[in-house]
This record gives C-alpha cells, sequence and structure tokens, in this order.
C-alpha cells in the first residue's frame, strides 16, 4: 500500500499537489505509488523559473533506470521554484516523495483549477488500492 | 536402403548440421504436442489461406564443401588493387592475434548485445575501452559504443543538434554540412534532414553566415580532399548565434592533430574502420559518436557505463537506457537500436595492441609518406592544392590529364579517386610502403624517367600540420593501452574477457524476436578472404565482379523467399531498414501527388523501433489498439484507418505478430489498410517462422525488411553487425535509395540510407552461403522445426508458468511468452529474478519484458536440439519450484535463491556465508552445471548508480584493485 495523505489532491497521471503558506501557492510532485511503480529514479528534467505552464502541460520528464515518464502540471500557472536538490540526488523522489522529493512550486493562475483534481479517495480508487 | 545413386550423393548433408533436432527427437517432440507428421502439425499452426503451396523456387541445398567452392569461384572474380581512394576507408593491418582470436572467433561472434551485464563484463570491458580510445583522441568525454557507419553517425550529430538547439521562434531550423564533408555523408545526412523538415545547405564554413535559424554545422577535419582546416573561427561563429558544431573525423589523424573538443566542437562523428578492421567492400565498421558532457541524454545508441554490483563491485552496464527507443518509442532522438559491437571490439583491441606510441608511429609514418609523395609529385611538376593535410594529397591536373594518370595508376594495379574533372586524390594509409610510393610516382610521371629517387626525398620530409593544429594533449594514458604489448599478454587478455561472457559456444542464448540461431564455420570462413574483405566500397565496378554477382544471386533469392521483386541491400540494420522501407512509401505517396499521407498507424504491441523510425522518415504515428489475444484489434484499425482515411501513409506490422502469433487476420489488415490508401510496412524480426511457409508479399505488405543478423545467420557479434536490407512491391521499386559515388540507377530514388552503397558488403556472403547450403528444403524444414521447438518448449513449460498468447489450436508460432507476473505478489519475486537466476543454471536469460512487462519471451530456433530445450526446461521448471518454496515460506522473501542471483564465484567460496539456503544450490542448481557452466563475473548489477553517476571511460587502475580484493 503506497501513502495517500488526504490533504494532498491528485491527478490521474500521479502527479500531487500540495498547498503551501502562499494561498496562491503550490507545491507539485509525484506521488508515492508513483514512484514506486517507476521504481530508482535516476533523473528528473524540470522547467526554468519563470515557466508558464497551461493545465496539464508537461512540464519535466521523470527518468527511472528502466522507464521514463512525463510529468504533467495539475493546475495552469507561473512556475516559482524548482527543486535544484533533485538535480544531485534524485532519489529524493523515492525516499520522501511528499517532502524533500517535490519538484516545482507553482503561483496558480486560475483557482477554478482545483476543482479538476481528485482527491485522496479518488486517487485511491483510480489506482486500484 | 540407399539407392546405388544416391549414395553418390555428397556423404554430408549440412541440413543436419544446422537443424538441432535429429529426425527421432523431432517425432518426439510431435508426439508430446500430439502429432504425427511435421506437416500435419504446421498446417495447425499457419493459417492455411496465407500458405504459399509450392516449394520455393531455390535450388536444393548443396554441401559445405560445394558452396565453399562456389565463393571461391565469386572471390577470385573479385580484383585486389591497392586503394588510394580514401574517402573514410583505408587498408589496415588487422593483428593476426585479434583476427584470430576475435573475427574468427565464435566465443566474441556469436554472444547477444549486453542486456545481462552478469555474463557480458568481457565485451563490456572491450567496449569501455572503445569509448575511452575515442573520448581520449577526440578530447570530448561522452563517447558511445559505436553507430553504424560515419555518414548515419554525422545524421544522428544532426539528430542530436535538432534535439537541443533552440531557433528562434518561426524561423526554420536550418544545418550547414560543409563541401568538405565526404560525399556519401552528404547524402546521407540530406536525406535524413528533409525527411525530419530540417533545411540543409552546404557551403564553405569559412565565409558562411551564421544567423539566427541556424541551428548546427557538419565539418570534415581533415577534409574529404585533405585539407587540414582551422575551424575555431567557426566554432565561436556558430557557438554565437546557439548552433552546434560536429567534427566528422579520423581517429589516426587524431593522434597528431589538435582534437575537436580543443578547438570548439560539439559532436565529434567519424569511422573506426582503419583501427584494424578490414574495408570489407563498405562495412561493417563501428562509428564513433563523442560529445560533451551536457548532451548525455541525447547521445544516440548505447553508451557502457561503470556501475557496482550487489556485493559492491565495480560492474560495467549499459547506461542511460532510458535514452534508447525501447523505451522512448515516438519521443526517441534516435531509432538505432544496436552498435557495432564486434567491430569496436575489434577497433579497441587494435588500440590495445598498438597503446598510443604505436598509434602515433602508424600516423606518422602514413604522414611522413604522404609529405614525401607530396614533393616528389611537385618535383614532377603537378600541384597539391592544400599545403596543409595528414594523408590525402589533392592534385590538380589538366583535364586532358586525368584521365592517363587514373589509367597510368590502374595500371599499376592501383586505385586513385577522381575528385572532379581536374583534381585527383591520394590517400596513403598503414598499408603504404615506399615501394608502392615509387609506383605512384612513376603513374603520374607517365611513364618519363624519374629525375630523382623517391628514396632520396626523405631527408626533407618535415610535417604538413600546421603548428597551431598539432596535437600537444596526451591521450590512452590508462594502464590498458600500456600492459598488453607482446602478443603473449594480447592473447591472454582477449581469452580472459572472452571467458566472462556467455555466447552460443555454451548453451543456447533464448531471446525473443531475437533468432540466436546457428551461425555455422562454412558461413564465416569466406570473410577471411582478402578478395571478400580487401575492396574499397568505391572501387571501380569491374574490379568487384565477384562481389556484384553475390549480391544479384542474394537479391533474387530473398526476392523469392518474400515474394517480392525488388531488393536493396543498402540498410545495415533492422532500424535502418524500416526507415529506408518508409522512406520509399513516403517517396511512392509523393510521386501521387499524396505528400500529406503521413500518418502511420502502428500497433501498442509493436517493438519501440517503429514509432521511432516512423518519426525519423516525418511521419506521425497513431497507436492501433491489441485485443486481449495479443492481435491487432480489428475494430480499432477500422476505426483509425477511416479517421484518418485522408492523410494515411501506412500500417507498421510484425508477422508472426509481436505476440509470438501467426494473426489470422493478417489479410483482412492488409486490405484494411489499403482500402483507406495506406501501404503495409511488415517488419521482418520474426520471419524466421515464414521462411517457405508464406511470404510477405503475399500475405499483403507492401514491403518489408529483413534482418539477415536473425533469420539469414549473420551472427550477433555481441551486439552488432546487423543488415535490414528491404524488399519491395513492383510499385515501390523505383524509390529505393541510391548512392551518390556508386550510381545504382534507381528512377526516383528517396535517398541515400547508408555510407556504402551495399551496406555491409562484407557478411553478405554469410547470408548467401546459408540460404545455398539449406536450399529450398532444407529452409522450410527449419522454419517447421523452429516452430515445432517453440510449441514443444511452451508445451513443457504449460503445467509450470502460464504460456501468454496462442493461436487457434493452443499453438505458438515461433517464440512463446512465459507469464511470471503472478509470481510478485505469490512470492515477491519480479522477472529479473528469475532472469537473473537462469544465470546460475548456466543459460542466457531470455527477452525480459518485450512484449509484455513483466514476462519472458522464449525463441529457441530450429538450431536447437531437444536436449538442449529438455535441460532449458528443466532449468525453467527447477526456478518454479524454487520460487513455490518462497510461496510456502521455506524460503525467505526478499533473502533467496533469486533475489540473491545471480550467484558469483567469489560469492560462494567466500569463508562467510549467512544465507538460508546452502552454497551447493546456489552454484550448483542442476546437475550439469557441475560439468560446466560460464560463471557470472559480477553480482547483480545496480542499474540506478550507474546511472545517476555517469562515467563512461576506463576508471582509475584503484577501482580494478579493488575488485579483486
Amino acid at each position: 500500500m503506497s501513502k495517500i495523505p488526504s490533504d494532498l489532491l491528485y491527478t490521474e497521471e500521479h502527479e500531487y499537489v500540495k498547498r503551501t503558506d502562499d494561498d496562491a501557492i503550490v507545491q507539485i510532485g509525484i506521488t508515492d505509488f508513483a514512484q514506486g511503480e517507476l521504481g530508482d529514479v535516476v533523473y528528473v528534467d524540470l522547467p526554468k523559473v519563470g515557466a508558464s505552464l497551461g493545465r496539464m502541460d508537461a512540464f519535466g520528464t521523470i527518468e527511472a533506470v528502466k522507464a521514463v515518464s512525463e510529468l504533467y502540471c495539475p493546475l495552469a500557472g507561473t512556475v516559482t521554484e524548482v527543486n535544484a536538490a533533485l538535480e544531485k540526488d534524485p532519489a529524493l523522489v523515492n525516499r520522501d516523495p511528499y517532502g524533500a522529493g517535490w519538484m516545482i512550486k507553482l503561483r496558480v493562475k486560475n483557482p477554478a483549477d482545483f476543482d479538476t483534481l481528485l482527491g485522496s479517495e479518488e486517487y485511491k480508487q483510480h489506482i486500484g488500492e | 536402403m540407399p539407392t546405388a545413386r544416391a549414395s553418390l550423393f555428397p556423404a554430408d548433408r549440412f541440413v543436419t548440421r544446422h537443424i538441432g533436432p535429429s529426425p527421432d527427437e523431432t517425432q518426439a517432440m510431435l508426439a508430446t504436442l500430439g502429432y504425427d507428421a511435421l506437416d500435419r502439425f504446421i498446417d495447425d499452426v499457419v493459417p492455411p489461406d496465407i500458405r504459399l503451396g509450392r516449394p520455393l523456387a531455390l535450388p536444393p541445398g548443396r554441401s559445405e564443401r560445394e558452396v565453399l567452392q562456389a565463393l571461391r569461384g565469386l572471390a577470385a572474380q573479385n580484383q585486389l588493387f591497392r586503394s588510394y581512394i580514401g574517402m573514410g576507408y583505408y587498408h589496415s593491418f588487422t593483428p593476426q592475434v585479434i583476427q584470430r582470436n576475435i573475427v574468427e572467433n565464435p566465443g566474441w561472434y556469436t554472444a547477444y548485445t549486453p542486456y545481462q551485464p552478469e555474463i557480458a563484463q568481457g565485451r563490456l570491458e572491450a567496449l569501455l575501452n572503445f569509448q575511452t580510445v575515442v573520448a581520449d583522441l577526440t578530447a570530448l568525454p561522452i563517447a558511445n559504443a559505436s553507430l553504424l557507419d560515419e555518414a548515419t553517425a554525422a545524421a544522428e550529430a544532426m539528430h542530436l543538434t535538432e534535439a537541443v538547439a533552440r531557433p528562434p521562434a518561426g524561423a526554420a531550423p536550418l544545418f550547414m554540412i560543409a563541401e568538405g564533408c565526404h560525399p556519401q555523408t552528404i547524402a546521407v545526412v540530406r536525406t535524413r534532414a528533409e525527411a525530419r523538415g530540417v533545411q540543409t545547405v552546404v557551403a564553405d564554413p569559412a565565409s558562411f553566415e551564421f544567423r539566427p535559424g541556424v541551428i548546427g554545422a557538419l565539418v570534415q577535419y581533415p577534409t574529404t580532399d585533405g585539407r587540414i582546416e582551422d575551424y575555431q573561427e567557426v566554432c565561436r561563429k556558430a557557438h554565437a548565434v546557439g548552433a552546434l558544431v560536429t567534427a566528422a573525423t579520423d581517429l589516426l589523424a587524431l593522434t597528431l592533430l589538435k582534437p575537436p573538443g580543443e578547438w570548439g566542437a560539439d559532436i565529434a562523428v567519424g569511422n573506426s574502420q582503419r583501427f584494424g578492421v578490414p574495408m570489407g567492400y563498405g562495412g561493417p565498421h563501428a562509428a564513433f559518436f563523442a560529445t560533451r558532457e551536457e548532451h548525455k541524454r541525447h547521445v544516440p545508441g548505447r553508451i557502457i557505463g561503470v556501475s557496482r554490483d550487489a556485493a559492491g563491485r565495480p560492474a560495467l552496464r549499459m547506461a542511460l537506457q532510458t535514452r534508447e527507443q525501447h523505451i522512448r518509442r515516438e519521443k526517441a532522438t534516435s531509432n538505432i537500436c544496436t552498435a557495432q559491437v564486434l567491430l569496436a571490439v575489434m577497433a579497441s583491441m587494435y588500440a590495445v595492441y598498438h597503446g598510443p606510441e604505436g598509434l602515433r608511429r602508424i600516423a606518422q609514418r602514413v604522414h611522413t609518406l604522404t609529405v614525401l609523395l607530396a614533393s616528389a609529385l611537385t618535383r614532377l611538376g603537378y600541384r597539391v592544392v592544400h599545403s596543409h593535410f595528414f594523408d590525402t594529397l589533392c592534385i590538380e591536373v589538366e583535364s586532358w590529364t586525368l584521365p592517363r594518370l587514373v589509367d597510368a595508376a590502374r595500371a599499376r594495379r592501383m586505385n586513385l579517386r577522381t575528385i572532379s574533372p581536374t583534381r585527383i586524390g591520394i590517400s596513403l594509409d598503414e598499408g603504404t610502403t615506399l615501394g608502392d610510393l615509387a609506383d605512384l610516382v612513376a603513374a603520374f610521371s607517365l611513364n618519363e624517367v624519374l629525375p630523382f629517387m623517391v628514396e632520396d626525398l626523405g631527408a626533407k620530409a618535415d610535417t604538413a600540420i600546421p603548428e597551431a593544429l598539432r596535437r600537444a594533449s596526451r591521450y590512452l594514458t590508462h594502464p590498458v593501452f600500456h600492459r598488453y604489448r607482446s602478443e603473449t599478454e594480447m592473447l591472454r587478455y582477449i581469452k580472459r574477457l572472452e571467458a566472462r561472457d556467455l555466447s552460443l559456444t555454451t548453451s543456447m542464448i533464448p531471446l525473443g524476436s531475437c533468432t540466436m540461431k546457428l551461425n555455422a564455420t562454412t558461413e564465416m570462413v569466406p570473410l577471411s578472404w582478402r578478395e571478400f574483405n580487401r575492396l574499397h566500397p568505391f572501387a571501380p565496378r569491374e574490379q568487384a565482379t565477384g562481389y556484384r554477382t553475390l549480391f544479384r544471386q542474394l537479391e533474387d533469392m530473398l526476392a523469392e523467399i518474400t515474394g517480392f521483386p525488388r531488393v536493396s541491400l543498402q540498410p545495415n540494420a533492422g532500424s535502418q531498414g524500416e526507415f529506408t522501407g518508409l522512406l520509399v512509401i513516403r517517396a511512392y505517396h509523393r510521386s501521387r501527388g499524396d505528400g500529406h499521407r503521413t500518418t502511420c498507424l502502428i500497433p501498442t504491441s509493436a517493438h519501440g523501433t517503429n514509432p521511432a523510425s516512423a518519426v525519423m522518415a516525418g511521419l506521425r504515428v497513431v497507436p492501433v489498439h491489441t485485443d486481449a489475444g495479443g492481435n491487432i484489434d480489428l475494430e480499432d484499425l477500422r476505426a483509425k484507418a477511416t479517421q484518418h482515411q485522408d492523410t494515411l501513409a501506412a500500417l507498421m506490422v510484425t508477422y508472426p505478430s509481436t505476440a509470438g502469433v501467426f494473426e489470422a487476420s493478417i489479410r483482412q489488415i492488409c486490405e484494411i489498410v489499403h482500402a483507406h490508401g495506406g501501404q503495409v510496412y511488415m517488419d521482418g524480426a520474426n520471419m524466421n517462422a515464414q521462411v517457405g511457409l508464406c511470404r510477405p508479399a503475399d500475405v499483403g505488405a507492401d514491403v518489408c525488411h529483413l534482418n539477415l543478423h536473425k533469420t539469414f545467420c549473420i551472427p550477433h557479434g555481441g551486439g552488432g553487425p546487423g543488415m535490414g536490407p528491404i524488399c519491395v512491391a513492383a510499385h515501390l521499386a523505383p524509390f529505393l535509395p541510391d548512392h551518390p559515388v556508386v550510381p545504382l540507377r534507381q528512377e526516383q530514388p528517396c535517398g541515400t540510407v547508408a555510407a556504402a552503397p551495399w551496406g555491409s558488403a562484407w557478411i553478405l556472403p554469410i547470408s548467401w552461403a546459408y540460404i545455398a547450403l539449406m536450399g529450398r528444403e532444407g529452409l522450410v524444414e527449419a522454419t517447421k522445426v523452429a516452430i515445432l521447438n517453440a510449441n514443444y518448449l511452451a508445451r513443457r513449460l504449460a503445467p509450470h508458468y502460464g504460456v501468454l498468447y496462442t493461436g487457434p489450436h493452443g499453438l505458438v508460432a515461433h517464440e512463446c511468452i512465459i507469464d511470471t507476473r503472478p509470481f510478485k505478489q505469490s512470492a515477491g519475486i519480479e522477472v529479473e529474478d528469475i532472469a537473473k537466476r537462469i544465470i546460475d543454471y548456466g543459460f542466457h536469460p531470455p527477452t525480459v519484458s518485450f512484449p509484455v512487462p513483466g514476462t519472458l519471451m522464449v525463441e529457441p530456433t530450429e538450431s536447437e536440439s531437444k536436449e538442449e530445450l529438455d535441460r532449458f526446461c528443466d532449468a525453467l521448471i527447477a526456478i518454479r519450484e524454487e520460487i513455490r518454496e518462497i510461496e510456502q515460506g521455506t524460503q525467505a522473501r526478499g533473502n533467496n535463491l533469486l533475489t540473491n542471483a545471480p550467484h558469483t564465484l567469489a560469492d560462494v567460496i567466500a569463508d562467510a556465508w549467512d544465507r538460508p539456503y546452502s552454497r551447493e544450490r546456489a552454484a550448483f542448481p542442476a546437475p550439469w552445471t557441475r560439468a560446466h557452466k560460464v560463471w557470472p563475473a559480477v553480482g547483480r548489477v545496480d542499474g540506478a548508480s550507474g546511472d545517476r553517476n555517469l562515467v563512461c571511460v576506463c576508471p582509475p587502475m584503484a577501482a580494478y584493485a579493488l575488485a579483486a580484493d
């Protein structure tokens, strides 16, 4: 069973959205389930700060030893920060996907986008756990 | 009882040497499957409506002696002139210790691509040496394990450039090709660029204006006509607009010249052929590719990297595989699957054998001879066009003198290059002697008496390498390039590496879709004949009559086998065949005003190379679903074909299917595509199940490629070479590829896809010999037994494992998929654990996770005997019992015979042993392993650590010392 914190929102593509102290800014990464499926992450390609993304635009790629996957941005917005620590230690995504393994912070453009996301129960059903 | 007449036929038949099972074994296997006759069994496997229904129109099989005699006859029609043509191909001496122990040694040439690093450390080390040679000599840190040829390596550089360059929005990307590049390189790069919508221009780099929108430049160093040019300013201008510079270069020259990485090039490519590999009338040779650190995730082909095994020992493996087409599919930068491993191993061993001083001596000698020749020709009154050169002179002559000079040289059995109506090229090489120089000078004196002795010019010889471009940096400083100078040491080094690898010399390699069949010695012997291996690919036509006859006959054989009237032998690999076939289809559509037909339907089960090839050919991929039986979903195909009928270009289909089944609906599939204006491309990966039973053309395809290294016995070479000729229907024939140097007279060619006109000509006698030896009956017999072997194996394993996908009578084609997915839940066992445990039993694992993730695909081929199949089944059944022990709790989850596999000798003889099973079970799980097995050189290799920290050149010796502890 993978961890699916109840206070986060999710996409069907296995990204999560975590609210931050700043109401307009969210933290985005991939779920515990996703990192488990991918296996040992070896590289994460992230956008530049300031990049403007539409909802479900690909914002990067994540590479494991045997698989590679696109990363999709759950909400439209502008990238305010990227997790530079992943460059040196991509395995953070495996060890702590919801914490130190986060990927980008995003200034949300359209709060209505939140309605398109899945709650933890819905995500749990989606992955069949 | 034999009749008197029959007893006069040759006493030995090759067919029974090639086909593994004896008649008794065949009968026993049929009985297991519930049949009494092979033909009745085949009738139940292959749909009746696609059967050929007659014998192939080929001669009967011949004995080995007869075939060798016939090949001797063909070889005798090739004439060996001394070649001064150059253009990327040079005579080079293969050290005999390498010739006998690598090129002529099945321990090296029958190995497979090193997907299983634990039993491939030998060739992985040789490839790491190759990468080190390339990285050192080019001064670019990231080198790959080789590409198909120099021209396609240059095209791959263009693709990398395209992937990383960011031209301003709206600007059409433009790629500059220097006019000093080899003509075959220019032709291939243009073909590939055009398909991708990249514009090209051929220009003088010095005066070319690098404006925004220019994404890259390709220069040749030294140029095709020999000039050494300084490209530093070109690099500066290119980088100012964000363009990358690729240098096509020459490893031998780089021992004396300032390397591209030191003057600003971003990528270096070239041919390593002159490092001890014969010209072979065009190939195969190992091309190289090197670049800067920041582009490592876009490097085409394979990269060998240093990682660690489960015990922390250094271990090599193929790194960064997620870059490759089998993972990225249509998003891949390149469709290339294979490398030229055998040739890269040869080139790396040449460097190990000679070391940096030896290589420099060879280069210096070639250069000095060239300087001497320049001075002699100048004294004869000729104008040597370039004052800075390495091994190639460009001589300006009057247009009426040129043919006289070329003829005078030819009369002395020498080939010169005609660069233009007034320019002659002369390239010297390792083989050139002072006597040759005297002959050249004599030819140029046009029979006048020489006013000097060639030898006397020696005193004046200096260098023609400009001071600013002389090499100052060191190279090949690693001890591996210094330790093996004596033949004794060299021999042992080669043998030590060979002994670490599993090849067909120890056991079957049951890789699905790879057809690891016998590579018979008789088929290989002609490769060692100088009449086949010494020809320059651009030698005059009349000197290669034997080769030309062989090509024509081979084309006819392949045409009969596939049912298509025309064949192109140019594509150098299956992936290249796919690309070429799709280009031909595009050219056909365009010729009919259907240039908008660019949609390519590809089943989701297809190998990743299919979508990658389609994208390279400028097509848009639309996936078609497969149903629960592994077949193409006809409803979805119909829907997609209808939806895209205005733009439908092609369907790519593998037959028998990727799932290893003769799809009964194949005719319907082809009809649907044709009805909507598309063409059918058949991937020939599984042709070994078709030969003599059915034919791609009859089934309804328009074009197919053949993997000669699968179906037609060219050995896999440990990961290359391959050959991927394409066969086409009459309406596609006008569009077959042509060649700029050796015109093939195609009507409306789709372009040029390989550096040499007939791809890797040197290895074509292998396939010719195979077909001649087997003959019409032998070929179809082989197909039947290949299918029988797969079904026997599936039947024996069925009580123990699920077998996915079968056809109508519960039968598979020539391979089967074994379902190992349930064990993840039941025992915590992944498919990988089973694959690694198979190594402990002395076998090479089957294909892992293709076409279905979490499964094994097994293709036994016709060459394996029942005894070997039984041994393999016994191993898999025993492993199933080991899994059961975990399921029943008598073995621990996560710490058991499988998860700890493979077990090295060091593991099992260590003083400490704390595993919950005996050493004996770990190392000798089956009786035969006591008699003989290949031990894994290292334990399970950790993929992640090597990918996170890529090291692709030889690590310092300290790392090896650690390994010995």
